[in-house]
């Protein structure tokens, strides 16, 4: 599938960081999942979703996303597995199938995933939904709304990828952006640091921002999430 | 002090619950699935409920510092309405999930077929997925309900050293410590345990392998009563060791018998204001 050499560098990370029975079970699991590839869906489920299920007490939690990504993508999880798998799994298992959409899907046929962890007020889910399948499919509409989604949760911008690209002089992002720190200001609370970066950005040429930019606005201290 | 609720139902609890249970010491909660209040009609309301435990609501306890794991089973009072019984099939896919550390709460409600159905196959499922299993005793009929509670446990593959019974008292105690299994106390504002009985009867029968609870939910409850137990088994003469033993290893070595419980709260600044329970980004 797609991006071997990020998954390969993935698996060697995640086999140097884990000890030797995790990582006898990530082979074995691996292994079982790289069977099913191909297989007609089936009624019981498949051992390979059973083992990603168990992931986070098999590695560690802080391996578990890692570990289900290698999972999902040794069994070469098409649109429809990948919908299962998220529609029944637990905010954990839910996110590594998010970071798993660009090693796996190129096209937008996983949208409604993105759209689905968009929508939650989980922060783990919503720093999951806005990586670079996100970055590649998501509609103008859309990504905008998750880019404040970020800023209105506490989400780093860090975590929004390709940033840059996409938010450089988008004159619509920029002022819903300002519309956002005004209404901020005019309640007396402070603006998300990470607004002005991106800002920026979205003002960079576009010639409506320029009244936003004399929004009035208060200094942030990047710690303000409440809304 | 630190202090392990094995059975509240946050679901039900705001964000300032959850505020004043880290100020009082909570730091592990374990939530089991049971009855909202409100009859549900189909499967599919248990498996939104079954995903919030294992969603949601994780995350909300994440934001104050505290870890909750939560159990999953068809509860004996909706056992009874064959709307909800096709829970039952679903449960394996469930059971099987990181954050789930027993099978619960099944038990008695009514004690009709129904819920002795329901009973036996979860005892089952608790057996086949190396899940021990939290067993709530009737409100009505309490010592019949115990003894054929323990009969039915002892019929099942499950041995009784791995179930919790919960919802007892002092006409319950002695029978259920007999059995072998595990000794769950609810302490509630006017029904059930006060903290004052909880003292007498740990007194009376000791701390080993009992487990207080607030079992707080939508109902008239108190999610600080097992903090109010603590500072009663201080003053009535219990020691440091001896609070720490039932409200942190006792339920820290019950629900660890799953072999899933993780107790690092890391993703979370326990000092934060709570930064995303938030209406804005709804």
């Amino acid at each position: 599938m797609t991006d071997a050499p990020v998954i390969d560098g993935l698996r060697t990370r995640l086999e140097a960081a884990l000890p030797g029975a995790a990582r006898a079970w990530l082979d074995q699991a691996t292994a079982e999942a790289a069977a099913h590839r191909g297989r007609p869906a089936q009624s019981t489920t498949p051992t390979w979703e059973l083992r990603f299920a168990e992931a986070g007490r098999r590695c560690g939690q802080d391996h578990a996303d890692a570990a289900r990504v290698l999972l999902l993508h040794a069994a070469d999880a098409d649109p429809a597995t990948l919908a299962r798998v998220y529609g029944q799994g637990t905010a954990a298992e839910r996110r590594a199938v998010l970071h798993a959409l660009p090693h796996l899907v190129p096209g937008p046929e996983a949208l409604p995933l993105v759209e689905d962890a968009l929508r939650t007020n989980d922060t783990r889910l919503v720093a999951a939904a806005v990586g670079p399948y996100a970055a590649r499919h998501l509609a103008p509409h859309d990504w905008r709304h998750a880019v404040l989604k970020c800023l209105f949760t506490g989400v780093p911008l860090d975590a929004v990828s390709e940033l840059d690209r996409r938010a450089r002089a988008d004159a619509e992002l920029a002022r819903m952006l300002g519309d956002y720190a005004g209404e901020r200001t005019a309640a007396g609370r402070t603006v998300p640091g990470d607004l002005h970066r991106v800002l920026a950005l979205a003002a960079a040429t576009a010639p409506s921002a320029r009244a936003v930019s004399s929004t009035p606005v208060t200094p942030s201290t990047g710690e303000e999430q409440e809304s | 002090m630190r202090i392990f609720d094995p059975h509240i139902h946050m679901t039900s609890r705001t964000t300032d619950d959850y505020q004043a249970m880290y100020a009082a010491g909570v730091r592990a909660v374990v939530e089991p699935a049971f009855w909202l209040g409100q009859p549900r009609t189909s499967p599919a309301s248990f498996f939104d409920y079954f995903d919030s435990l294992l969603g949601w609501e994780p995350f909300r306890a994440a934001q104050y510092g505290i870890a909750h794991h939560c159990t999953i089973a068809l509860n004996p009072k909706e056992a009874n309405d064959p709307r909800c019984t096709p829970v039952l099939d679903e449960l394996p896919r469930y059971l099987v999930k990181d954050n789930v550390v027993a099978v619960g709460e099944i038990g008695y409600d009514s004690m009709t077929p129904a819920e002795d159905a329901a009973l036996t196959a979860q005892l089952q499922l608790a057996a086949d997925h190396e899940l021990p299993a939290l067993v709530h005793t009737p409100h009505r009929d309490k010592l019949a309900g115990l003894r054929r509670t323990i009969d039915v446990v002892r019929e099942s593959a499950l041995p009784l050293d791995r179930v919790l019974i919960d919802h007892l008292n002092e006409t319950t105690v002695k029978e259920a410590k007999d059995s072998g299994c595990w000794l769950g106390f609810s302490v509630y504002p006017d029904t059930k345990m006060d903290e004052d009985r909880m003292v007498a009867i740990l007194r009376d029968h000791g701390p080993e392998r009992v487990l207080v609870n607030s079992a707080a939910d939508w109902g008239k409850s108190d999610p600080l009563k097992t903090r109010k137990v603590a500072d009663a088994m201080l003053e009535g003469g219990f020691s440091e060791d001896d609070v720490d033993l039932v409200l942190w290893r006792n339920p820290v070595a019950f629900y660890g018998l799953s072999g899933r419980l993780a107790l690092d709260v890391t993703d979370t600044d326990a000092t934060h204001d709570g930064n995303s329970i938030l209406r804005g980004g709804a």
